[in-house]
């Protein structure tokens, strides 16, 4: 039962998290957010019983991913101005 | 307006349409005959601790070898477009990193390193495995990057280490033909003691070049991205 609590909770964490990625003006709120996205998702697969998931989601999603969106953020910034 | 109330409905079918999936889901009390036999015969036929693993890299081990093989082609690709000619990267302005950040990293990277490596040795035993060990080492070297932007890395070390990595996997999986009943089979080397280090025959083996081969990639695409960043 408490599972179950805390994987609704973490899904409607995610929901309102991708909708800010979606929505915020802010680029840099947005990438955080979806960094944020793929952390909460992977706490949300340890809850599930789906470790080796779980550690992908969060070196890959929250790690790598967002700090390549914001080399690319910053190199996008450079040649624009 | 119209195009927002457009938006509206399309996201109205697909959620009758997955309405309808939700409805006819009800679950599965036992499992269907490929994984039953997974789950009763794997630890016999394959002899590792986490049958993850066993499906993973034994049974359906030519499905690892098709990831790997796509993640080294984006890796190349990436690579080849970003490819910069190092000519004046000398005289650029870099950000002043913080103290916190150094000091940070100064501890942690080596932490992280060693946990990549801890994982992808006992992928058999623990959750984990190349995959994810590979991603963790490519995220420890990240933060040295982010951390020392001065610091130079050549491509050459990362060039050879996948290499290396990729062709003796593929190697290993013809040896699996000649020496052992299929591709990619786990029974070269004897399956050993269930649950220790030096046990699921060739499942190690294929863990630690499946986690050099993806670090070193993922590693090479960051380097690559950060290399481009000397552009002025």
């Amino acid at each position: 039962m408490l599972s179950i609590i805390l994987a609704l909770f973490l899904g409607i964490l995610i929901l309102v998290l991708a909708v800010m990625a979606v929505q915020n003006k802010n680029i840099v709120v947005a990438i955080i957010a979806a960094g944020a996205v793929s952390l909460f998702a992977s706490i949300l697969y340890l809850v599930l019983a789906a470790p080796d998931v779980a550690m992908t989601e969060a070196a890959i999603g929250s790690g790598l991913s967002t700090i390549i969106f914001f080399y690319v953020l910053n190199k996008i910034k450079r040649q624009n101005g | 307006m119209v195009k927002n109330s457009f938006i509206f409905l399309v996201l109205i079918g697909l959620a009758a349409i997955l309405l309808n999936l939700f409805a006819g889901f009800n679950g599965s009390t036992e499992l269907g005959t490929i994984a039953a036999h997974y789950a009763s015969k794997g630890i016999e036929e394959v002899g590792s601790a986490n049958l993850v693993t066993s499906v993973v890299v034994s049974y359906r081990g030519l499905d690892t070898l098709g990831e790997v093989t796509i993640l080294f082609l984006s890796a190349a690709i990436i690579g080849f477009f970003l490819k910069v000619d190092n000519t004046d990267n000398k005289n650029r302005q870099l950000k002043y990193t913080s103290e916190i950040l150094n000091t940070a990293s100064q501890v942690l990277v080596p932490i992280m390193l060693l946990f990549g490596a801890y994982v992808f040795i006992n992928g058999h035993l623990s959750p984990g495995g190349g995959f994810q060990g590979g991603a963790i080492i490519a995220s420890g070297l990240v933060l040295m990057f982010i951390a020392q932007p001065k610091k130079e890395m050549g491509h050459k070390m990362i060039n050879i280490v996948e290499s290396v990595s990729g062709v003796s996997f593929v190697l290993l999986g013809v040896a699996g033909i000649l020496f052992a009943s299929g591709f990619l089979d786990n029974k070269i080397l004897s399956l050993g003691k269930f649950g220790t280090l030096f046990s699921a025959g060739i499942i190690p083996i294929i863990y630690i070049l499946v986690g050099l081969k993806v670090g070193s990639e993922l590693t090479g695409i960051a380097l690559s991205l950060k290399e481009n960043q000397n552009e002025a």
